[in-house]
């Protein structure tokens, strides 16, 4: 196999697509499972009932699915559970036929789409590597011929006679591995692999991936998890219900599959979600969050700025009210209290029948996730008596490929001095 | 890279991926379990043998000592034991094939392989264990006063005679079975059925005016004419048996047309074998 000099990511991966020769194709693709209302339909029943047809519901794993890609090209499939992900990978490997369309793979396919099958907790990893081998592909000779590369690669040199129902999971998955790059395949299938294992041996993965890729060869890795998208991908397609919903740079889909999870939750306007309490002598009307240019939106792209506003109607006169808007994130943490008059400015005298806007603006450095808006308006001074408070009263995503892990993901620089 | 000539489009399918594929995966699945059942435990092979033997015993104990069946049989004991050998492994590569392509659900699924692979695995590690207990059998032999003729040559052919009769009541049976459940508890009372309505316990010359139609059984003729060819060179072949040379090509016929059905029905439902489990 000659090799082929690595494009870089993304950009390069995105504008080559037409020019490169097509690895894998599918045009129309379909494919629909049949799920019987009684599960398992025996030949008495057959015989007693010659002339019922049975029944089933009809499930749409994939619907018209289409796509073209290239050689060498890393290419994510993402969607919720459920989205058909998998059966499209199956489809592609050959191990479900589509029910409609075309699927025309160039080139010599791995045959497998998870680690580990047909590993027997009984033999020793030995006999398992060898088997293996040969189940992913490889014949007996040349699964003999790699079989010391594949143990040093999984770091077991030492265990290889423990029969591997006494491997720990960790080392399970490094053999595994470890069989799987050794396939002569030159388009591969992988079915979310790096869920598993720790940082390091992901690392490693991913390693193997830049250097089978960087071998021309075809990658097409099915996930959940938007940042290895981002950082791995020259471009994704994203599937809902078997439909795709869009195919383009993987930053792109990131943040269109980050909609489709949260977006359903999120809601622009006020509808009286949450809790709401107060005397109601000022009424919070309606509660949105806008872009820099005004603009309502649902998401917001991390670090970029954008408001949380709320309308007030005053039904009595009030004094120096004191606005405040409240962030909480998924798990319910409390990130961001802003708070009118902290900076010890009143905020002034509002007539009965006037009616005012409060915007928030910042910068969000939150961490990807939904956010739920809670504005609240009350009389200053100490035990203020709150006017109307509505809890979540609106919802916004922060989408973006940096989640640090915390709750916040601040810009930041990092030093190293050394002595 | 390879060059790219026509582009394959494909499915899951009964043969396919070459035949070099295909024999090393019906190789290997069929050694891993013979690997499993011989070193599974201390006593492995023992263990295999010992089911044949302990059967072989009591009925032997039952048909020689206590009803006297095999009494004017020569070599009895050895017939018996020989019939009992072949048809531990005609019932270990049926039996076995029921289960065997729901057994194998997680491969199925996760690889693309050809999928006859599955069935004749099974046939495969039952002749692998009939080699073995073979063995058993020829020492036997020996010992009771069989001695080696030419005719043992014909072995080897009754064998495969068997082997594809299995494979293809195999392929029938785990292609059903994926469909149809209760496959499994017919073919368990089939296979009681078909070891009484076969010289096993007996030998063919018992049916007396009905031996003709009784060796329609591929299974009966096989066995006749092996105790023919390897025990008892006075023994009826299974032509004479039968009456006529022509007459054998209805058991030789049954199991053409079982394999041939086995393969068609395997093959028809192998696209959807995956799905349907």
């Amino acid at each position: 196999m000659s090799t082929r000099t690595a494009t870089p990511p993304a950009a390069a991966g995105h504008a080559a697509t037409t020019a490169r020769p097509p690895a894998v194709s599918v045009a129309g693709a379909g494919k629909t499972f049949r799920i019987p209302h009684q599960q398992y339909s025996t030949l008495k029943e057959r015989a007693l009932h010659p002339f019922r047809s049975r029944s089933f519901d009809e499930l749409r794993a994939l619907d018209d699915v289409s796509l073209e890609v290239a050689e060498g090209e890393f290419f994510g499939i993402v969607g919720r559970n459920g989205s058909g992900k998998s059966t499209l990978l199956k489809c592609l490997a050959g191990i479900y036929g589509v029910d409609r369309g075309r699927v025309e793979v160039y080139g010599r396919l791995s045959p497998f789409i998870e680690l580990g099958v047909g590993f027997n907790p009984e033999l020793t990893a030995r006999d398992n590597v060898l088997i293996n081998a040969i189940m992913l592909g490889l014949s007996r000779k040349e699964a003999r011929a790699r079989f010391d590369e594949i143990i040093a690669f999984a770091e077991l040199e030492e265990f290889l006679d423990l029969r591997l129902k006494n491997y720990s999971s960790g080392m399970h998955v490094r053999l595994a591995f470890s069989v799987a790059i050794q396939v002569d395949a030159e388009i591969l299938l992988v079915d979310e692999v790096l869920a598993v294992g720790d940082a390091a041996f992901q690392q490693k993965c991913f390693e193997q991936f830049h250097r089978l890729k960087a071998e021309g060869r075809t990658i097409l890795f099915v996930t959940h998890d938007m940042a290895s998208v981002e950082r791995f991908c020259d471009r994704a397609m994203l599937l809902e219900r078997g439909r795709m919903v869009a195919t383009g740079a993987p930053g792109d889909i990131a943040r269109r599959y980050n909609e489709l999870n949260f977006g359903r939750l999120a809601h622009t306007e006020t509808a009286g979600e949450g809790a709401r309490f107060g005397d109601r002598s000022a009424e919070i009307l309606r509660t949105w969050v806008e872009d820099e240019g005004g603009e309502r939106v649902t998401a917001v792209e991390q670090g970029t700025r954008c408001r949380t506003c709320f309308e007030i109607a005053f039904r009595t006169d009030v004094e120096d009210p004191v606005f405040a808007v409240t962030l909480r994130n998924e798990a319910g943490h409390t990130v961001l209290i802003v708070r009118s008059g902290t900076d010890g400015r009143p905020t002034g005298r509002y007539e009965a029948g006037e009616t005012a806007v409060i915007r928030t603006g910042f910068e969000a450095w939150l961490a990807p996730s939904r956010y739920a808006v809670s504005p609240s308006v009350a009389r200053p001074g100490a035990g203020a008596d709150v006017l109307d408070s509505r809890e979540d009263a609106t919802s916004f995503i922060v989408h973006g490929a940096h989640a640090g892990g915390g709750i916040l993901d601040l810009p930041f620089d990092l030093d190293v001095e050394r002595s | 890279m390879s060059a790219h000539a026509a582009p394959r489009v494909h499915g899951p399918s009964a043969f396919g991926g070459g035949v070099r594929r295909f024999w090393n995966l019906t190789l290997t699945l069929a050694a891993t379990e013979f690997k499993l059942r011989y070193f599974g435990s201390a006593l492995g092979y023992l263990w295999t043998l010992m089911r044949p033997l302990m059967f072989f015993g009591v009925l032997y104990v039952v048909f020689t000592q206590v009803i006297r069946f095999g009494a004017g049989i020569e070599f009895y004991p050895v017939y018996l034991l020989t019939s009992i050998v072949l048809w531990t492994c005609f019932v270990e590569a049926t039996g076995g094939s029921v289960t065997c392509l729901t057994d194998r659900e997680g491969l199925l699924r996760k690889i693309r392989f050809p999928r006859m692979v599955v069935p004749l695995s099974v046939s495969l590690t039952a002749l692998f264990n009939l080699g073995m207990n073979l063995i058993a059998v020829l020492v036997f032999a020996l010992i009771s006063g069989v001695r080696p003729r030419w005719t043992w040559f014909e072995m080897p052919v009754l064998v495969a005679l068997l082997a594809v009769f299995a494979t293809g009541v195999g392929m029938l049976l785990s292609a059903l079975y994926v469909r149809y459940r209760d496959i499994a508890p017919i073919w368990e009372v089939t296979v009681q059925a078909l070891f009484y309505a076969s010289p096993v316990l007996y030998v063919a010359a018992q049916f007396k005016q009905f031996e003709a139609y009784a060796l329609a059984n591929p299974i009966a003729a096989i066995l006749t004419q092996m105790r023919h060819a390897f025990i008892d060179p006075s023994a009826p072949t299974a032509a004479a048996a039968m009456g006529s040379t022509v007459a054998l090509l209805v058991p030789l016929g049954i199991i053409a047309g079982v394999f041939g059905l086995g393969l068609w029905v395997f093959n028809r439902e192998a696209p959807r074998i995956a799905e349907n489990l």
